[in-house]
């Protein structure tokens, strides 16, 4: 495969307007993001406009989950270079992008104007208990698809110590991360060649085995 | 200033595995360690980014964006934080997509994963808690006002299944009758 960086002949060309405006309608419901979003994603691609078929949104959902970034526009990048090139994709992820812009600062100037308001204060204060608990939601989930033997809790609560006590910058550890469970995988390789490098599939729901990057 | 926008959230972008919530803790430091704003005034912004749809590292680097250097600022700090995943999805999805599966990114991610999974669980801790110990308050009112509410909404979330909107728009009623 190369890069295609421009669509090849006037269908394609002609889907990029198409490829817009459908992200733009999935954007404002990223809301709850995650799974939920992933199937309106597939309804809208698979299903309605027939763009792509299943086992090619199977190859987007890992990659979109592991890169960095939102999923939601991690799959729009995606979707959008397969069906229009570099050109496709910067309209899909546009096209995500934009309602939510435009809607975060339409909300930060209403508050704006409001925050003077002692009740307004105290709404959002109410929203920031909110959020708190919504990370909290999508630490639970990031643990329970990650955290399944003694190396990945070790791992993580060394990490979270690390964060709390020291005042060391976190790309440390996302290099440290990677390094050290190569050398677990490849240390336990040696006495058994079939090594999990996941939660097995027993003990999760499908659902789960997604993790929650997005919410 | 745009540049300096463009640069700081470009480099959060590379970082941003597993999502938005994982690199609030970095932006929250970088912004703090700028000058640009406290820990109160970044509260504020998370809170209005995660009210909106979509990443809240992502909006949160648009409201960033736009108190430093208005609409162009906004633009380009959203830019900056996105482009990063957008060249690797694409480079991915025009190379790699078999990469996924081989040993090496597997193990890789076996060991990123609970790196994130400590990133997130921060996130929320320094999130929650950053500045209140400085104003004297971690113990106060406002400090329990807040795990009530926080408490209520896992309550929702999880065991109830309340859409994530809805739980927003409850706490916030609930602030008003709190604080």
């Amino acid at each position: 495969m190369k890069l295609v960086l421009q669509p090849s002949g006037t269908s394609r060309l002609r889907l990029i307007p198409q490829i817009f405006a459908v992200f733009c309608k999935i954007g404002p419901s990223t809301f709850g993001g995650g799974y939920a979003m992933i199937a309106t994603i597939e309804k809208e691609i698979v299903d309605r406009k027939g763009w792509m078929d299943k086992s090619e949104m199977g190859d987007m959902i890992s990659v979109a989950g592991s890169a960095p970034g939102g999923v939601a526009v991690n799959a729009a990048a995606f979707i959008g270079y397969r069906l229009g090139g570099v050109i496709g994709a910067l309209a899909a992820v546009t096209g995500i992008t934009l309602p939510t812009l435009v809607v975060v600062l339409l909300l930060s100037l209403t508050y704006a104007l409001f925050k003077d308001n002692p009740k307004v204060e105290a709404a959002l204060k109410g929203v920031h208990a909110a959020v708190v608990a919504l990370i909290l939601v999508a630490a639970w989930k990031m643990a329970r698809s990650s955290l399944f033997d003694v190396a990945t809790y070790t791992l993580a609560a060394a990490a979270l110590a690390i964060l709390l006590f020291t005042n060391l910058h976190s790309i440390w550890l996302i290099l440290g991360g990677p390094a050290i469970g190569a050398a677990v995988v490849a240390i336990r390789r040696l006495k058994r060649p079939d090594v999990r490098t996941e939660p097995g599939t027993q003990e999760l729901d499908s659902s789960a085995m997604m993790p929650e990057y997005y919410i | 200033m745009l540049w300096e926008l463009f640069v700081l959230f470009f480099k959060v972008g590379c970082m941003a595995f597993g999502g938005g919530y994982a690199v609030m803790s970095l932006i929250q430091r970088e912004v703090d360690h700028k000058g640009w704003m406290g820990a109160e005034r970044f509260q504020e912004i998370g809170s209005l980014a995660g009210m909106a749809p979509g990443s809240i590292a992502t909006n949160s680097a648009t409201l960033i964006g736009y108190q430093q250097a208005g609409m162009p600022g906004a633009l380009i700090a959203t830019t900056g934080i996105i482009l990063p995943s957008m060249l690797l999805v694409v480079l991915l999805a025009a190379f790699f997509v078999k990469l996924q599966h081989s040993l090496g990114v597997r193990s890789a991610f076996y060991g990123l994963r609970p790196i994130v999974t400590a990133l997130i669980v921060y996130a929320a801790i320094h999130f929650g808690f950053g500045g209140r110990a400085e104003a004297g308050g971690l113990l106060g009112w406002q400090t329990l006002g807040m795990l009530l509410i926080c408490a209520g909404c896992l309550l929702a979330i999880v065991k109830y299944k309340w859409h994530p909107f809805a739980v927003i728009l409850i706490s916030a009623a609930a602030g008003i009758v709190i604080f």
